[in-house]
């Protein structure tokens, strides 16, 4: 996933739009929006960030889950939970950098950003890109050198999320 | 300057404002974990040692208590899970690169390496347990077969029982993600502590003579160990990078100084020490008092530690949203 920081205005639909699409219960998000300001003012510079599970290649939660429920979708980098198989440890809310997991009562199970799997696997976006105003969300397969994602890349600056973690996190954001 | 804001809402439930997933019953666990791997170790020393005659409780009669231990802390474990009926699940997968799916496995070679073990003493330490036992087909046989390979069965509890005490260490301190748990201290350190707790319980259970002694002079050489071990893990994470040096103020004039200094460090580690210094030369009181505090600061150790690392972390933002605008919301 790649989010254009530049036109971005921190208006907060993909939030409510993971909302609606994945029946998120009251109280409980899997995306959520940073306003980041640096600088002295009267020279100020405001970022807006829309930010989720970064979808790690080197993901902490799937290699610190004792069962096997976080695991990878497919041999893509999508992070899932397999709520059959998870016992609600919270190893995983433990082990992930961003804390972008959460649990998902009444249920009990973890949850967390899903990319919106059911939608990708329909080839269609995740709900949050769908629904941007701004257009400044991007999503595609990185592998894949024509893709939006890949040429995005390749053009602008860009940076991760605390990449220090090692974790290897997958959603960019274009500065 | 940077400020980092919360736009929109978040108040994920036990995530936010900062995380807290577990709290006494996983530190209940740990401090339980480590005094089973203890008095496991003490007892397959006693009797690798031969030492019926000098250390008759450990020999004989200490190995009972570790599954008591480690049961009870099994179930507040197991009151932890969210998803409890899901708890079979640990044992239909090995994940070698997650520390609590073998600490799952572990303790299956651990449940039956301890009933070897209390069997391989049982008819001398608990006579009337030995002779019900011997009532039922088969048992005269199973104490026969364990006293039988005393020695083979310590030798097993030794490295099985140290991979425990230790396993309650890493447990934590694999966590990248939570800078105060991430240094390698923390295993040997729940080790010796685990095993400190342990060696108080005979002088609770009221032992005398030599092996009062005993107890007392190994719980004043781990005490000392243990306080060495925190200093080495404090440096560890003042001479870290960033984000550790950070986690330290938490303890170093952060908001866990008092806990970790006033409830831990002082009456759990020092004061102890002190008063077993005191006990070695005969007094009685003394030395109660220094076993009471020193299973009081393990189970604080445990705590503090569950808690501080959780509150440790890479990411923080200023939580801009009320949660208690939440309420209105809902019917």
């Amino acid at each position: 996933m790649v989010i254009d920081t530049r036109t971005c205005i921190g208006c907060g639909d993909c939030v409510v739009a993971c909302k609606n699409e994945n029946k998120v219960p009251v109280g409980l998000n899997r995306d959520w929006v940073v306003e980041a300001t640096r600088g002295e003012y009267p020279n100020l510079e405001t970022e807006f960030r829309s930010e989720r599970c970064n979808h790690c290649s080197h993901a902490t939660c799937v290699t610190s889950c004792p069962t096997g429920a976080s695991h990878h979708w497919k041999d893509s980098n999508i992070v899932l939970v397999a709520a059959e198989k998870c016992t609600g440890c919270k190893a995983c809310i433990a082990a992930c950098p961003y804390d972008a997991r959460l649990i998902m009562h009444p249920d009990g199970y973890v949850d967390k950003c899903t990319f919106c799997h059911h939608r990708v696997d329909q080839g269609l976006d995740p709900a949050c890109v769908s629904s941007c105003p701004t257009h400044c969300m991007h999503f595609g397969n990185l592998d894949d050198r024509d893709s939006v994602v890949s040429r995005l890349l390749r053009e602008r600056r860009h940076k991760v999320l605390m990449p220090e973690t090692g974790n290897q996190p997958h959603v960019y954001y274009l500065t | 300057m940077i400020e980092e804001v919360l736009a929109t809402a978040r108040y994920n439930d036990k995530i936010d404002p900062s995380l807290g997933i577990w709290t006494w019953e996983i530190a209940f666990y740990l401090f339980l974990g480590g005094m089973a791997a203890g008095i496991m170790l003490f007892a397959a020393w006693a009797v690798l040692g031969g030492r019926r005659d000098t250390l008759p409780f450990a020999h004989d009669r200490f190995a009972l208590w570790a599954p008591i231990a480690l049961s009870l802390g099994m179930t507040t474990l197991f009151l932890d899970l969210e998803y409890k009926i899901h708890v079979f699940r640990f044992y239909t997968a090995f994940e070698p690169t997650s520390p609590m799916s073998w600490g799952a496995w572990v303790l299956v070679l651990i449940y039956p390496l301890m009933v070897a073990q209390i069997l391989s003493t049982l008819r001398a330490g608990y006579p009337l347990l030995a002779g019900w036992l011997e009532r039922l087909p088969g048992g005269a046989w199973l104490l026969d077969l364990c006293e039988g390979r005393r020695r083979l069965i310590a030798w097993l509890v030794i490295p099985l029982a140290v991979g425990l005490g230790i396993y309650t260490g890493v447990l934590l301190s694999a966590f990248s993600a939570r800078p105060f748990w991430n240094s390698g201290m923390l295993g040997p350190l729940f080790l010796v502590s685990g095993m400190s707790t342990a060696a108080v319980l005979p002088l609770l259970a009221g032992v005398a003579g030599g092996e009062k002694k005993f107890f007392e002079r190994t719980d004043l050489g781990l005490i000392a160990i243990e306080l060495t071990l925190i200093a080495l893990f404090l440096i560890s994470l003042a001479t870290g990078a960033a984000q550790h040096m950070q986690a330290l103020q938490l303890v170093w004039g952060g908001e866990y100084t008092v806990p970790f200094w006033l409830w831990f460090v002082l009456p759990g580690l020092v004061i102890p020490l002190l008063l077993e210094i005191i006990a070695v030369r005969g007094n009685r009181q003394a030395a109660i008092t220094a076993a009471v505090l020193v299973v009081a600061g393990g189970f604080m150790l445990r705590y503090l530690m569950v808690e501080i690392g959780q509150v440790s972390t890479w990411s923080q933002y200023a939580i801009q949203f009320d949660p208690q605008l939440l309420q209105r919301l809902v019917p």
